[in-house]
């Protein structure tokens, strides 16, 4: 976008002694991060630990996580649908906190956002034990459609039976979509005043097109999100923050910064609220105050520390099934930390390791979902912080920094756990996933479900042979396939058109340039489900049980045959297949606004359940077992250690699964070698060797059985054991007992 | 390059920091003529039981991790089983890895050091050698075999300025006595090529292989050493300047 009056006074003061032209004209945050950071090769030496400020601040509020945890929620304003200025300011200890701000008027109390879908909401209270509103209900029931309606209104036959089924499936119809990242850093850059103009200028260019559909919902768009900034501002200045003008020091633009994204999660209830990137770009700020001496480290780190409490307590009302489906209560608020800029220089700063300390000043904990953008070109130090930070705390998750700058730039951001987006010109529409495994049964069984025997997908000729034959299969196979991208881009359109229309991100969109590029977020699961049993199929023999329907209900393999996870070619190139061919098919339906196909192959926990509502499949997997998460492979089929279970996830082809391919390892700490001193360097070996062999993200857990054995007797003691769960982190101790006891079950890597 | 032989080998795997240094791809070959009380794999004991494989088909598997294991810093480890009693395969196993440029290290227990060639030696960038007790009778009712040969393996090394890292498996009431280890020390102290020493603590993973192969584990009521036994061992070697783990 482009910001026609020249700089202000207010903005001389607050840019003082930063380089660069460019952004100073347009609104071009990584071109103001590139003309003033400072890059830091040195090692965590530096780093201060929290002060008796922060830790009264964070026991204040984290004494409140045991009856949260205990109630399901701590408390909720039932009665006020949320928006950016709709509840009175709230703090956690006013006299305290350095960065204030709270969703509602109280720490950790919700708020409800019934644009999403009043059911949800509905539901959501009356399981915490609270009554719904009778005038939200009345105007949400009555007077004023949601999303959800308006999705339920253009939902066909098809694709309301695809959904119960559960092939598509978590798909964000009924709540939030989310996933959608707001360059927030330039509520500190630039104030939103500039902002606003910059919106009106871009709103202005519209005024000569002809009044077409497209051109009209742009305009209102473009509207919304004047209005929206109009409301940050009044919000901030209820905190007594006058954020229309740049931030002029550390502390505000921390604080900006914040109140921006705080707008967003006032209004949003999106399945992932991320962050951003924006510890380099905070690092120029504090940089300056650190050289004008009006901060010293200690205040620097205290500064972030005090932001990330605000980020850990991020909260939203949803119902207990949606977090069964997540696994605990996730809010996905993710910063991505490192990577290397386009000119080689990396892109880590002091602030990306003080972003990092925070797990050791205020404990591990799953959020902020904190993200290495990693190169085997980072500098050394990082590196190894960064590895000895997960051994520690297992709260860290690392994507392929080489993978994404050369697609999506150096101002990449992760939303939620693995979609690379350019901060602030990409956004992608959420599009959950669906299952192969499933799909398989529907080639074997013509199109009816394996569970309940209903017709799903459009008929075809049930296989009928004793054994599975493998080019029967395939055929069939793809036939299904083709049934099921149609109907999920299909369904995917009605849901973004809907959710575009009754639930739009104002104030995220709001921090976009003007047009935006879109993603069309596809999303697999099952995939090492499927390519096993397709494998079976293939090397082995798979005999067919069926009931007297005709039904194919149990299968069983004679003779061996080459498991995904063992980077085995024979196996490993199944999944390649599979990867492949549903992208090309995903790729020939038009999307909603021409957004770009795009597909994941990520679970999050919800493999557990995907696996309920799955059959037994030709691989050997019993019915109801849960899948492997992400791409992993199936739990205890990689037999070759962590290296060749990596490799073979490596194999998958970024460029055709560009939402991001997620790989969770569980590591014991004797894995990564005897000596505790000499395992950071190991998992740096690790990780530079998986991502150089083309991997592009990694969960890392580096414990043991016995400890997660212990804390699922023992919670009480692990109030804050956080492992890492394809794509992001959860605490262990919040998951169901079946999620945990699928979590032990999962191969661990330990030498024997 | 002379013909290719053919061993018998039980399985490869992948590891970390624990069979040498990095990450590393760690042959299992099949065979062994001790009978550790304690061991983990006995389903590595029979050459029989191994399968066939030619020293190709092993690069072969090898090389899909040469990229991977050369960037974490690693290697390749010959272990078993008891590698030295398929020498001539281990050894051209340990000759390709090198001509290959690869890091390599043996994991023996030194009962059978005198099949290893000082050629096998030189193509062996580090032993890694487990001295199962330092006390004869002990070493025999523990492992069955005899100590000294291990003993003249250490010595043999130290002449030829082989690197060495000391495996030394901690059993209660087997291979905690302090005089036993104390002694141990004091040998290795003696040696100059002993870089480090790792002290295992006996773990009962294996014992469901034992019922699998319908053989006794008669350590199956042994206690595992806690981490004070482990430390206070460590610091035994510690004491005389060795570096412990």
């Amino acid at each position: 976008m482009t910001i026609t009056a020249t700089a202000g006074t207010r903005s001389s003061e607050a840019w003082r002694g930063f380089a660069g032209t460019s952004w100073r004209e347009r609104v071009d945050v990584r071109d103001f991060i590139q003309a003033n950071y400072t890059p830091y090769e040195g090692d965590a030496g530096f780093l201060t630990g929290p002060t008796d400020r922060t830790r009264a601040v964070w026991e204040k509020v984290s004494s409140l996580f045991p009856e949260e945890r205990s109630r399901g929620i701590l408390d909720v304003d039932a009665a006020t649908p949320s928006t950016i200025t709709s509840h009175a300011p709230g703090y956690i200890d006013r006299e305290r906190e350095l960065i204030v701000g709270l969703q509602t008027d109280a720490p950790l109390k919700r708020a409800i956002m019934p644009n999403g879908g009043l059911r949800m909401v509905e539901n959501s209270l009356r399981a915490y034990g609270y009554e719904a509103d009778p005038f939200v209900t009345s105007v949400f029931g009555t007077y004023r459609k949601t999303h959800n309606d308006g999705v339920f209104d253009a939902y066909t036959p098809e694709m309301r039976a695809a959904r119960k089924a559960g092939i598509i499936t978590g798909l964000p119809d009924a709540y939030g979509r989310g996933r959608i990242i707001g360059d927030y850093r330039r509520v500190a850059l630039y104030g939103t005043d500039r902002l606003i103009e910059a919106k009106r200028v871009e709103r202005a260019k519209l005024d000569a097109c002809a009044s077409v559909a497209d051109i009209i919902r742009d305009r209102e768009e473009l509207a919304e999100q004047i209005r929206a900034l109009g409301e940050l501002t009044r919000m901030a200045a209820t905190y007594g923050c006058d954020v229309s003008r740049p931030a002029a020091t550390a502390h505000e633009a921390v604080q900006w910064l914040y109140l921006g994204y705080l707008a967003a999660v006032k209004e949003q209830n999106g399945a992932a609220m991320s962050l951003g990137r924006t510890s380099t770009f905070l690092d120029i700020y504090l940089q300056r105050d650190l050289e004008e001496g009006v901060l010293d480290e200690t205040r620097a780190q205290e500064l972030i520390d005090d932001f990330v409490i605000k980020l850990r307590i991020v909260r939203f009302l949803r119902t207990p099934e949606y977090d069964a489906l997540f696994s605990g209560d996730p809010t996905w608020v993710t910063e991505s930390i490192g990577g290397i800029g386009t000119d080689g220089r990396p892109l880590v700063t002091r602030t990306s390791f003080r972003f990092l300390q925070t797990l050791y000043n205020l404990g591990p904990a799953p959020e902020p979902n904190l993200t290495v953008l990693w190169s085997p070109q980072l500098p050394f130090a990082f590196k190894e912080f960064c590895a000895q930070v997960s051994i520690d705390t297992s709260a860290v998750q690392y994507e392929s920094d080489d993978l994404m700058r050369p697609r999506t730039g150096d101002d990449t951001a992760i939303a939620c756990c693995v979609s690379a987006m350019e901060v602030g010109k990409q956004m992608q529409f959420f599009g959950a996933r669906v299952n192969l495994a499933k799909a398989l049964l529907y080639a074997v069984n013509g199109g009816r479900d394996e569970m309940t025997g209903d017709q799903i997908a459009t008929p075809t000729p049930p296989l009928t042979g004793e054994y599975l034959d493998y080019d029967e299969l395939s055929a069939a196979y793809d036939h299904v396939l083709d049934w099921l991208a149609r109907t999920y881009v299909n369904a995917l359109n009605v849901i973004h058109y809907m959710h575009d229309k009754y639930a739009y991100e104002r104030i995220e969109m709001a921090l976009h340039d003007y047009p935006v590029h879109r993603f069309m977020a596809c999303g697999i699961a099952g995939l090492s489900v499927a390519a096993d049993s397709l494998s079976a199929v293939k090397y082995a023999r798979v005999k067919v049980f069926r009931d007297a329907t005709g039904l194919a209900v149990d299968f069983r393999t004679e003779g061996d045959f080459p498991a995904y996870g063992n980077n085995d070619d024979r196996a490993d190139s199944i999944a390649v297949g599979l990867v492949e061919s549903f992208m090309a098919k995903v790729r020939q339906y038009p999307t909603y606004r021409d957004a770009e196909h795009t597909q994941s192959v990520l679970t999050i926990t919800s493999n557990v359940v995907y696996g309920k509502h799955t059959g037994n499949t030709p691989d050997g997997r019993h019915a109801g077992q849960p899948f492997a998460p992400g791409a992993n492979p199936m739990n205890g089929r990689d037999r070759h250690g962590v290296a060749a279970s990596a490799l073979s996830v490596a194999k998958l082809p970024y460029e055709q699964a560009r939402d991001g391919i997620s790989l969770t390892t569980t590591i014991t700490p004797e894995g990564l070698g005897h000596a505790p001193d000499e395992r950071a360097g190991h998992l740096v070996g690790i990780l530079d060797a998986y991502m150089s062999a083309g991997g592009f993200h990694m969960n890392v857990n580096v414990l043991d059985r016995a400890t997660l054995e212990d804390a699922m007797e023992h919670p009480e003691n692990y109030p804050d054991l956080t492992i890492r769960v394809s794509g992001y982190a959860v605490n262990f101790v919040r998951l169901t007992r079946e999620q945990q006891l699928d979590v032990i079950s999962r191969t661990f890597h330990g030498s024997l | 390059m002379t013909a290719t032989s053919t061993g018998r080998i039980h399985s490869w795997d992948l590891s970390t920091g624990v069979d040498g240094p990095g990450t590393r791809f760690v042959l299992f070959v099949s065979g062994c003529p001790l009978r550790c009380l304690y061991c983990a794999n006995p389903d590595t004991w029979h050459m029989r039981d191994g399968q066939e494989a030619t020293v190709d088909e092993v690069m072969q598997e090898i090389e899909k991790y040469r990229a991977f294991i050369t960037t974490a810093g690693g290697g390749v480890t010959v272990t078993g089983g008891e590698p030295l009693l398929q020498s001539a395969f281990t050894g051209d196993i340990l000759r390709r890895c090198k001509e290959a440029g690869l890091h390599t290290a043996l994991d023996t227990s030194g009962f059978l050091g005198a099949r290893a060639t000082d050629e096998l030696l030189a193509d062996t960038d580090l032993v890694l050698l487990d001295i199962k007790s330092f006390h004869a009778p002990t070493y025999r009712q523990l492992t069955g075999g005899e100590l000294a040969p291990t003993l003249d393996f250490a010595t043999r090394l130290n002449r030829l300025g082989k690197s060495v890292w000391i495996r030394y498996v901690l059993v209660p009431g087997w291979t905690d006595s302090s005089p036993d280890v104390y002694g141990l020390a004091h040998f290795l102290a003696g040696l100059g090529n002993v870089d480090r020493v790792d002290v295992l603590p006996f773990h009962k993973l294996g014992a469901s292989k034992y019922e699998a192969l319908h053989v006794p584990f008669r350590l199956l009521t042994t206690p595992t050493p806690g981490p004070d036994l482990v430390g206070q061992v460590r610091d035994q070697f510690r004491e005389l300047g060795l570096e412990a783990y």
